[in-house]
């Protein structure tokens, strides 16, 4: 019998074996930097929150800021479009979860899950602001809110025209093809007039 | 196909390099003697147009990457740079954009001549395949060039269709974020964007050689779509072919020329004239011309991660084109019910091109029907051509006798007085 036929592993086998697998491990691991630098980098990560002063802003009004590369709405409700907000039922929403970076992953999206943790309740002036990233959650579009004459869909929030999503006055997606709510982005209020994101 | 090499060194020095590397041997047997069927029409031209436009897209390439400064600052300032100040920049630059868009006209005129003739059928599957990988990686490479202008366009086109790999769940967000190498389409984006963007026709160029070879393994298929079965069947490349190629290139030029010198900002948006602005998207995004088709795919289907897969899909289910077709008969020539639904096919994808052209909530020309209807039959043609008709119709279709062979199939219809039979 020829000894590359033993059944037995021989010590020739056990080195192939350990330098295939030594030059496997070697490789990936010479990869993975390669691939790894495409990751946002440090200075990227690095970039500080940011202040907004609520003053200027008026009832009604929504303005843009840049968070992150992204636009951010900050949108200061009037009485109606904050009853509407409060006025639907979780149930009925497409994405029935808060998805706000301040509460944990799995509270439902009322009004309130979508406002700052220290917005003190609805009776609080602080509950007129809606602070959201504007993203649209299909594709990554601006949905349209600059502008006094953009267009704001059926539900009174904001309509995406690339692709016809709409969302209502918590910014909460109404109609598809978008698939969740409008990111909530980690913010608090520092006093009434002042918030910090992220 | 090619058979023993007629090639014969004539001088010492030939003779002499013919024995250490027979280059002037391969490009003899390749380009020159290569026997070619000899009833190839102008639908077989659009092989050698793709490999000029190929040509010339690297070269008009490079003399832009001279000029241009892939960063997020200056990008958009680079491009009025070339148009305005670089002594002929406008021209390079309409030739490169411009090119672009012939480049995939070619490519879908190359691909749907394959499909009409069957030219995908055992034993050229290989061809097919490396064909889907070339058009798979023209269709990145046209993306990431797309994105390098910075306009309102790029920008946002660079978004969204980043933004296609977020709908894979759990994964999603992170891929999305390595790709962009930060939190949106910004400046790492852009540099990595052009880095292959430069790299990736380069491999197109290696992929054209293996498709090439590919072809030179069985040889040319051909509008009878059966095989070459002698020598009077074939004439060699070099003069027929190379003049034909050659004559229809011109011609295409013409039209290449009208849309460079005439119309050249025609297919492209106008809001691409204006600087990327992370926080306004245009009214409407539309790709261009060439990616509408697909476009609409994925705007007929209401749920993301299925829109998105069906994107991808629509183009995935290329390569499984040689299997789907059943029928042994290669040429539509002979297969009088896939001709049918062939041409429904082309119009088809014509009807996508036009929905996906057209704004989300458009109707049907005056009518009240809205197009997403259309787009949406359009879309469930579209999978059941490939993945019903074609299995199918190959099984169930009686077809039209075939002829003996090449050449008294193109002889007999010969013009009285024309060439006798060599």
């Amino acid at each position: 019998m020829d000894h590359t036929q033993t059944a037995d592993p021989t010590r020739r086998d056990f080195l192939y074996i350990a330098t295939g697998a030594m030059t496997a491990v070697g490789a990936a691991t010479t990869l993975w930097p390669l691939i790894n630098q495409m990751n946002p980098a440090a200075d990227v990560l690095a970039l500080a929150s940011i202040e907004i002063d609520l003053t200027p802003i008026q009832p009604g009004q929504s303005v843009t800021f840049t968070w992150r590369s992204h636009p951010l709405f900050v949108r200061r409700r009037t009485p109606a479009e904050i009853e509407a907000a409060r006025g639907v039922t979780v149930e009925d929403l497409l994405d029935p979860v808060a998805r706000n970076a301040n509460l944990p992953e799995n509270a439902p999206a009322t009004d309130e899950n979508r406002l700052s943790p220290n917005a003190g309740g609805q009776q609080s002036p602080r509950a007129e602001w809606l602070v959201v990233q504007g993203v649209c959650t299909h594709l990554g579009c601006t949905p349209e809110a600059s502008t006094p004459q953009a267009r704001k869909g059926d539900y009174g929030g904001w309509l995406c025209a690339c692709h016809g999503s709409q969302y209502d006055t918590a910014g909460r997606v109404r109609v598809g093809p978008a698939p969740r709510n409008l990111d909530v982005p980690p913010y608090q209020f520092l006093s009434d007039t002042r918030i910090r994101v992220g | 196909m090619s058979g023993p090499s007629t090639y014969q060194p004539k001088t010492g020095v030939t003779r002499w390099l013919d024995a250490r590397l027979p280059i002037i041997r391969f490009t003899h047997e390749h380009l020159l003697s290569f026997p070619t069927p000899r009833n190839l029409n102008i639908w077989y031209t659009f092989g050698a147009i793709l490999t000029f436009f190929l040509g010339l897209q690297i070269v008009t390439g490079i003399v832009l990457a001279m000029h241009y400064t892939p960063d997020a600052e200056h990008a958009f300032d680079s491009i009025e740079h070339i148009m305005r100040d670089v002594n002929s920049g406008w021209l390079i630059r309409y030739l490169h954009s411009n090119g672009a868009s012939m480049f995939f006209l070619a490519v879908y005129i190359h691909m749907f001549r394959g499909l009409y003739y069957g030219s995908y059928k055992a034993p050229r599957e290989i061809i097919w395949i490396l064909g889907v990988l070339l058009y798979a990686l023209m269709i990145l490479t046209a993306f990431l060039g797309y994105t390098l202008p910075w306009g309102q366009m790029s920008f946002w086109a660079a978004t969204v269709i980043t933004s296609l790999f977020s709908a894979l769940p759990g994964i999603g967000e992170p891929i999305v974020q390595w790709l962009w190498g930060g939190f949106g389409v910004d400046n790492p984006t852009l540099n990595r964007f052009f880095s292959l963007h430069y790299l990736l026709p380069f491999i197109l160029v290696g992929l054209v050689a293996l498709h090439i070879w590919a072809l030179h393994v069985p040889g040319n298929n051909n509008p009878l779509g059966i095989d070459v079965k002698s020598p009077r069947d074939t004439v060699p490349f070099h003069p027929y072919y190379t003049v034909k190629d050659f004559f229809y290139l011109v011609c295409f030029l013409i039209l290449f020329a009208y849309f460079v010198f005439f119309a050249p900002e025609m297919l492209s948006s106008p809001d691409n004239a204006e600087r990327a602005n992370p926080i306004v998207t245009p009214p409407e995004i539309v790709p261009e011309w060439y990616f509408l088709p697909y476009y609409s795919i994925l705007r007929s289907i209401p749920n993301k991660l299925a829109g998105v897969l069906a994107l991808f899909s629509a183009l995935g289910v290329l390569v499984f084109i040689p299997w789907l077709d059943t029928s042994k008969v290669r040429s539509s020539r002979f297969r009088p019910n896939f001709k049918l639904y062939f041409w429904f096919f082309v119009a088809d994808c014509l009807i996508l091109g036009y929905v996906g052209a057209n704004p989300v909530d458009a109707t049907l020309l005056n009518t009240s029907i809205p197009l997403v209807y259309i787009g949406r039959i359009a879309t469930v043609y579209y999978f059941a051509f490939f993945l019903v008709i074609m299995p199918l119709v190959g099984w169930f279709e009686k077809p039209n006798p075939l002829p003996d062979s090449i050449a008294n199939a193109a002889l007999s219809n010969a013009p009285h007085g024309s060439e006798k039979a060599t």
